[in-house]
């Protein structure tokens, strides 16, 4: 979340899209209640489905699920040609008078570069026009032909009210109104706040979906605002934590990159991460990677770590593909790739697409560790459940071992919520029997592999062999002694520009801004620096009183960067450092500094006069309205159909087969050959998640079991009354890769939509059910979706594909 | 001796002219009555703060357990609470949360390392130490003949790709932080946790 869950109290509208969060996050949006009761606040729900939150909104519309950037895309063209933007906010705080280069463009459904070979993108045109200075041209007129605000223009013309009544299958009149509704925000006294969750994410478009509503939200002046912003509810409990600390292929702690192959010179390397203003005198904050990097180095490497091995670069692994996310993994595994595969707390065979692929991958390994506090789906992989898991254990050749781990109720520690706050819990009691904490068995084997390389020799030793452990209990890290270690210490005393001492040596560190790049600072997530300072753990603090009345309880836990609870503050007062009005005031400029309810995302003593940019950790110091070559498919969003999409042709760009669907996914030829088309499998099917459920954890707990208990597919009544399907009958829901039995929920809450001079039906299929635990027994959701992912992230598209219903 | 008395003989034998409380003293005293006073079920308990670990509101929990820490005494939690000092919950909890006890009792919970040889179609319960010493040489043989000191173009890469690893997003960040720091110094890639999903 840019913002916060309390925040949303202060805002004026609510669109709620790509997620239900109602339904998902119930304790959540209670504070979208209050927005309701406390500011007059208006709900808008978008949706396949009439959901929990549609329920109490002041208006919901349907939409055909995966169309979203289509439904915001032409928002965007509504807001420019009826002139409801919020000018001056535009025209200072966001790229729109930058001017793009003139061999930039966009033609039958592609921008410039495209190879259709590898299915990627040369991006060299991606970017602005760059003077003699090095700093990008502009034309603050913003009536330049290639200026980003008229580029964006043109884009978006494309994008009318029929093209989005006809690709959504939303009516007109719902359009209207909501634009309508969105339109009213463009004041500065009025603020909108955009609530999303897996609904967005999990497309191959997913992540241009995200940056069409940040783009809505810039124009409307919304980021950075009191109830405002782009608010990513997440799905777990420290899913953002685990992001925060890097646990993904390509990263490493405080959202840095590891290298590529190709990036063997550390100068190199460190040069392309220290992203270089691209307007005069621009923060740019990225130009401290270095710092971040190398007191990472220390944390890590600690003495073995020095200027002269440019601070073990060579250590840390490189990359020779992109990613090594999961889809890119389970396809390797499948090939006989892969010889041993770790599940810390994942149930991978009930969670990734393509159940059937799963079970072949994994049966195709040497060992497998699984380590959870529960008898999971994937630990039982190998294990015969009948028609739910019909394998022959005899035939399956690996060895499981299954580690028992405490859970959160048994032991302490920080985890990071949705609102970027760290907080921190306590043990209540012992874990059951023999299990351990995580960390401990991570030492238990991180101490027997050093000792067999110190002992036996071995591949590349010297990381292993040098890694710090700081730990005064080496096979019991503790908690606080890890959360110090990320916080980070002075390895010397640490001075500023001016000589003044900021930290001794031995000191815990203040907050990031005392890292430094030689050497003298350790610190292992650098965005998490200042939880744990010499004050003590800022991760525990208690106090929630909020003295400005809105919402803003700075001495509660501790967010991060540097308890800053509203990411881009900076924004939400005009150029001149005075809030847009009352009413929404956040941070000020009070003639000597930046004060107010929140800590200032800004340079505390840099004037209004000066003139930076809001948002300090772009090049431009604004946001983004062009994206440049941040995005793999175009650095404006556009909407490509799902891989299965119940119309088989995207209406924007018909004659084109190539910008049919996102053109930079990246698609493995065998799961190519599971895609299904709409003659064989019509209907549109989603996944989700119901309130009293939480995936396939809840299986195990007895009470959720019996609130929920068996496994249902919601279908409309148009679609029940064509199948002569009755509430209560018992349906098969078939994809190209697998099926499903359950009972058939009849709802009017799944309309039939009419899209592009077709009827479409739409199936729910919520996720929970498995054949472990002791819910009622069922087949996996996964069983049905198909393998491949965002053309950014990777995420499945879980939330398109397509469907057979039959009755059973 | 101790006499057996029911709590109304007790109290006919208190109306037979003896002071009760000197009976008591003699050695007799009442049954304890069914009818009593229910003592509150959270009186004496420890309460724990922790957050909810299903989604990403982080709720405040209050975890009440029995026992008091001593060395032969094992907590044992028995009932979950919302935290009304928490700012975004206030106390609230959702079907999820308020049912929670569940979760950290489950039947399912595992309680001692095992494994499951090739073919079979059975568990089998190890100890800790085979565990680990079975496992870490797995590692040990997979990284040393699959680790990529420089690939095909003579780049350094320092990798190992035929081993992989998911972390989860409900552990901890010290958890999630030693686990990284290890994985990497092994030089694995193929590393991830469920933000992808």
């Amino acid at each position: 979340m840019t913002n916060h869950w309390v925040d949303i109290r202060n805002a004026n509208l609510i669109l709620s899209m790509g997620g239900n969060s109602a339904e998902a996050h119930p304790v959540g949006f209670r504070w979208v209640m209050e927005a309701k009761y406390r500011n007059n606040a208006k709900l808008v729900t978008v949706d396949p489905r009439f959901t929990r939150t549609g329920a109490v909104a002041d208006f919901t519309a349907e939409i055909r699920t995966g169309t979203d950037i289509i439904f915001l895309g032409g928002l965007i063209s509504h807001l420019i040609e009826t002139d409801q933007i919020q000018h001056e906010y535009v025209r200072n705080y966001t790229d729109a008078a930058l001017i793009v280069r003139e061999d930039f463009g966009f033609h039958d459904g592609l921008f410039t570069g495209f190879e259709p070979v590898t299915g990627t993108y040369d991006k060299d045109t991606w970017h602005y026009e760059i003077n003699d200075e090095g700093f990008a041209r502009r034309d603050d007129t913003l009536q330049h032909p290639r200026c980003v605000y008229q580029l964006m223009r043109k884009h978006y013309s494309r994008y009318t009210l029929d093209m989005v009544e006809t690709v959504c299958g939303m009516p007109r009149h719902k359009i209207q109104r909501i634009w309508d509704m969105v339109a009213e925000t463009a004041v500065p006294g009025q603020t909108m706040t955009i609530l999303y969750a897996l609904g967005w994410t999990q497309h191959s478009i997913g992540s241009q979906i995200i940056r069409a509503a940040a783009m809505v939200q810039l124009l409307l002046g919304n980021m950075g605002m009191v109830g405002g912003g782009v608010n990513a509810l997440r799905g777990h409990s420290n899913i953002q934590g685990l992001t925060d600390l890097g646990l993904l292929s390509n990263l490493l702690p405080g959202y840095m990159s590891l290298a590529q192959a190709e990036e063997q010179d550390y100068r190199e390397y460190i040069e392309k991460r220290t992203r270089e203003p691209l307007l005069p005198d621009e923060v740019s904050y990225w130009r401290h990677y270095e710092r971040f990097h190398v007191s990472l180095m220390k944390a890590w490497f600690g003495d073995a770590a020095t200027e002269a091995n440019n601070w073990c670069y060579d250590w840390l692994p490189k990359l020779s593909e992109p990613l090594y996310d999961v889809l890119h993994t389970f396809h390797r595994m499948h090939n006989g790739e892969i010889n041993g595969y770790f599940c810390q707390g994942f149930n991978p065979l009930a969670s990734f697409p393509h159940k059937a692929k799963i079970t072949e991958s994994l049966s195709k390994l040497k060992y497998l560790v699984v380590m959870d506090p529960l008898a999971t789906e994937t630990s039982e992989f190998w294990k015969n459940y009948g028609e739910y898991n019909p394998v022959n254990p005899e035939e399956i050749q690996t060895e499981v071992f299954s580690l028992p781990t405490t859970c959160f109720a048994e032991e302490d520690g920080a985890i990071v919520n949705s609102a970027r706050w760290l907080q921190w819990h306590w043990a209540a009691a012992p874990p059951p029997g023999e299990a351990r904490p995580d960390v401990e068995i991570m030492a238990g084997l991180f101490h027997r592999l050093q000792y067999m390389y110190r002992e036996e020799g071995g591949a590349f030793p010297d990381p292993i062999l040098n890694l710090t452990w700081y730990y005064r209990q080496p096979a019991f890290p503790g908690p606080s002694e890890l959360a110090r270690e990320y916080n980070g210490w002075a390895l010397r005393d640490v001075y500023d520009e001016n000589r003044n001492l900021v930290c001794r040596a031995g000191e815990q560190l203040p907050d990031f801004g005392a890292l430094r790049d030689d050497g003298s600072t350790s610190c292992g997530c650098w965005i998490f620096s200042g939880s744990w300072t010499e004050e003590g753990n800022q991760m525990a603090r208690r106090d929630n009183s909020d003295p400005y009345g809105i919402g803003m309880t700075l001495g509660w836990a501790w967010a991060w960067p540097v308890n800053r609870r509203i990411l881009y503050n900076r924004a939400s007062a005009r150029p001149d450092g005075t809030p847009w009005t009352r009413e929404k005031a956040l941070i000020w400029w009070n003639g000597t500094r930046w004060v107010g309810a929140d800590i200032p995302d800004f340079p505390k003593q840099s004037p209004p006069s000066a003139g930076l940019g809001p948002f300090i950790m772009n090049q431009t110091g604004r946001g983004q309205l062009f994206a440049r070559d941040r995005m793999a498919e175009g650095p404006f969003p556009e909407h490509y159909e799902p891989f299965e999409s119940p119309i088989g042709m995207n209406p924007l760009n018909p004659d084109n087969p190539l910008a049919k669907n996102n053109p930079a996914a990246r698609v493995f030829e065998e799961d190519r050959e599971n895609f299904a088309t709409f003659e064989e499998f019509p209907h549109a099917a989603t996944t989700y998640r119901l309130t009293e459920h939480f995936h396939f954890w809840t299986t195990h707990a007895l009470l959720n079991a019996i609130m929920q208990p068996e496994k249902f597919v919601e279908i409309g009544t148009g679609l029940a009354e064509e199948l002569g399907i009755e509430r209560g009958d018992r349906v098969r829901v078939v994809s190209k890769r697998g099926h499903v039995d359950a009972v058939a929920v009849v709802t009017k809450r799944i309309r039939t939509l009419q899209v592009a001079g077709k009827t479409v039906h739409q199936v729910g299929i919520p996720l929970h059910w498995g054949f472990k635990g002791v819910a009622k027994k069922a087949h996996l959701t996964n069983e049905l979706t198909p393998f491949v992912g965002d053309a950014n992230t990777q995420t499945p598209e879980f939330k398109s594909f397509l469907v057979r219903v039959e009755k059973l | 001796m101790t006499l057996r008395v029911t709590r109304r003989q007790f109290f006919k034998l208190g109306a037979a002219g003896m002071a009760t409380s000197s009976m008591a003293m003699m050695g007799f005293a009442p049954e304890p009555a069914v009818a009593s006073v229910r003592h509150f079920k959270l009186t004496g308990a420890k309460i724990t703060r922790n957050n909810c670990t299903y989604c990403s509101v982080g709720c405040g929990l209050l975890l009440y357990s029995r026992g008091d820490e001593s060395i032969n005494n094992v907590d044992d939690i028995y009932h979950v609470e919302g935290d009304p000092d928490h700012p975004v919950s206030r106390g609230s909890l959702c079907p999820k949360g308020a049912g929670i006890l569940d979760f950290i009792k489950s039947r399912s919970r595992l309680s001692h390392p095992m494994v499951r040889e090739p073919g079979s179609s059975e568990w089998k319960r190890i100890s800790w130490d085979e565990a680990l010493d079975r496992i870490a040489r797995h590692m040990k043989n997979d990284r040393d003949e699959n680790f990529v000191t420089q690939d095909e173009n003579g780049n350094t890469v320092n990798h190992w790709l035929t081993a992989g690893f998911l972390a989860a997003s409900a552990s901890s960040n010290e958890t999630g932080y030693l686990t990284h720091k290890v994985v990497r110094s092994l030089g694995m890639l193929a590393f991830d946790n469920q933000a992808r999903v």
